[in-house]
């Protein structure tokens, strides 16, 4: 285990380096990355120009969503992200030159092409949280409130990870979808950025009790905001995300277990 | 006369080329999809709460989701295509053996981003809209006249995104590694094209100018062509709006062609 996370490590800071070789076009990556999910902030304070609630929540409030949401995402996506990559090593073979190192295929997939550049996405989110606390005030808030917040967002981390480990085992069989695990990892973000009431209970509860994307923010953050949950879980269940995190990683590991085990080679 | 049926054997193998990979665009087809359920819902909550935000009708808005989920392949917003290949024949030294073809370099790709569009449009554009049309909604012309304008409006969106990507794709003659613009690129493309929200709903002056912006004439005007927004002669300076940015960004493409080869010097034998 130790020496794997210091293959991780080691992979890691060889493709960082070899991104700074060029300097301009990191620097706009790094840019672009940030600007990327700001943009998306500003259409949703565009939309706070025209009305004072969405779904009966408020601009700090969905600002607080949105924080934690893609926080989590932007961890997930720099540690793991690069997992995407994998169908595409399948399809060109190169996956089998990954087999025959000492070190785990899974951290050698993750650690490809570990791109440095995503941390534009964590910092933004960052800002975006760090705004809305001071808007929600959350001076007052209590120790337990102040607790959920890393809670949701390491927990929200660890769920946003399994679907990309998951994804990446998918890909295993399915070489060319890689671009349904999108709906899933980006899709996810984009829909928890939104307070729940938006959206319709059938879709709310697919994301509570199928992929159980609610338990990175949602259900969570209802109580720390003080909201009624819409589907009406009982109250202990709002402290559930990291034993839900834990389920999905264990999930995504025994998913990628077989999706290794089953992979056969181009063979060229 | 050679040039012509170049282009239209170069445009029918790319979306041969395109349309093999099924998996990949039922994919495609999947995201969009979810992306426009929940951009949908997000819309109905805004129109909710302000019935003619924008100038849209909530049945009209909600087109304007499904219609950008529909485009979102076709115009190539997020980049990919010609943007990525070229960029990589650039970086490998590969583009000597283009600029040796008997064919003009910017044809040739206008030609193989046609072909990719066409299959885009048909293979990840139609289900998206129909299953849009199916759970909400949604405001589309039943008579032809405005069907016509709309792909003759996407059609031109297409050559301007091109314009767009081709010029992106060049500057990895100065730059060698061009994922960075790339990615600019593709940011403001989904920013300013009203991917995110129509360009109507951005306030005041700042929203006056982005209407002018080349990535308007890629979504925002196509999806007010099908929705009937203009009236009569406006319909047509909307589509002259796009044919004027997509020559404008040919012409600047050839210039910045033109300087690159005079430039470039390929490596290895």
């Amino acid at each position: 285990m130790v020496d794997g996370l210091r293959a991780y490590a080691l992979i890691t800071g060889m493709w960082v380096r070899s991104t700074l070789a060029y300097r301009a076009s990191f620097a706009m990556t790094v840019v672009a990355n940030f600007a990327v999910t700001a943009l998306d902030f500003v259409a949703i304070m565009i939309m706070f120009g025209h009305v004072d609630a969405l779904g009966g929540f408020a601009m700090a409030e969905v600002a607080f969503l949105y924080g934690t949401t893609s926080a989590a995402f932007g961890l997930a996506d720099l540690l793991l992200g690069s997992m995407n990559g994998v169908g595409q090593r399948v399809r060109d073979g190169t996956l089998d030159v990954l087999l025959v190192r000492p070190v785990p295929v899974f951290l050698q997939v993750a650690a490809d092409r570990f791109a440095l550049r995503r941390l534009g996405r964590v910092s933004q989110a960052l800002l975006v949280l760090g705004w809305s606390l001071v808007q929600l005030d959350a001076a007052s808030w209590s120790a337990g409130q102040w607790l959920m917040v890393p809670m949701m967002v390491l927990s929200g981390t660890a769920i946003y990870g399994a679907l990309y480990a998951g994804g990446a085992a998918f890909q295993f069989w399915a070489q060319d979808a890689a671009e349904v695990q999108n709906s899933f990892t980006y899709g996810g973000n984009t829909l928890l950025q939104y307070p729940p009431t938006v959206f319709g209970a059938e879709l709310v509860r697919g994301v509570t009790f199928v992929v159980p994307l609610a338990f990175v923010n949602w259900v969570p953050a209802l109580r720390v905001l003080g909201r009624d949950d819409p589907l009406g879980l009982p109250g202990w269940v709002d402290f559930a995300s990291p034993a839900v995190a834990l389920v999905c990683c264990a999930g995504a590991g025994l998913a990628w277990r077989a999706g290794l085990r089953g992979y056969r080679s181009t063979g060229s | 006369m050679h040039a012509v049926r170049l282009s239209l054997t170069v445009a029918g193998h790319s979306f041969r080329r395109y349309a093999t990979y099924r998996v990949a665009t039922l994919a495609g087809v999947f995201t969009n999809t979810v992306f426009g359920f929940i951009l949908a819902y997000t819309f109905v909550a805004l129109w909710h709460e302000r019935p003619q935000l924008g100038g849209y009708t909530p049945e009209q808005a909600l087109t304007f989701v499904w219609i950008g989920q529909a485009l979102l392949a076709t115009v190539a917003l997020m980049g990919g295509g010609v943007e990525e290949e070229l960029h990589g024949r650039v970086r490998s030294g590969d583009v000597g053996i283009d600029l040796h073809r008997p064919a003009d370099l910017q044809v040739w790709w206008l030609s193989a981003d046609l072909g990719r569009a066409a299959f885009h449009l048909l293979g990840r554009g139609i289900v998206p809209l129909a299953v849009g049309a199916l759970g909400f909604p949604l405001a589309l012309p039943a008579l032809p006249l405005p069907w016509l304008l709309f792909l003759v409006s996407v059609a031109l969106g297409v050559v301007v995104g091109f314009a767009i990507r081709y010029l992106v794709a060049l500057s990895a003659f100065w730059l060698l590694d061009g994922v960075g613009v790339r990615a600019l690129s593709g940011l403001l493309g989904v920013f300013f094209s009203g991917m995110l929200l129509p360009l109507t709903l951005f306030p005041g002056v700042f929203g006056e100018v982005v209407r002018w912006l080349p990535w308007a004439a890629m979504l925002q005007v196509p999806a007010d062509v099908l929705l009937g927004v203009h009236r009569g002669g406006d319909t047509l300076a909307a589509l002259a709006f796009q044919a004027g940015w997509a020559l404008a960004l040919l012409a600047l493409g050839r210039a910045v062609q033109r300087l690159a080869v005079r430039k470039v010097v390929v490596q290895g034998g």
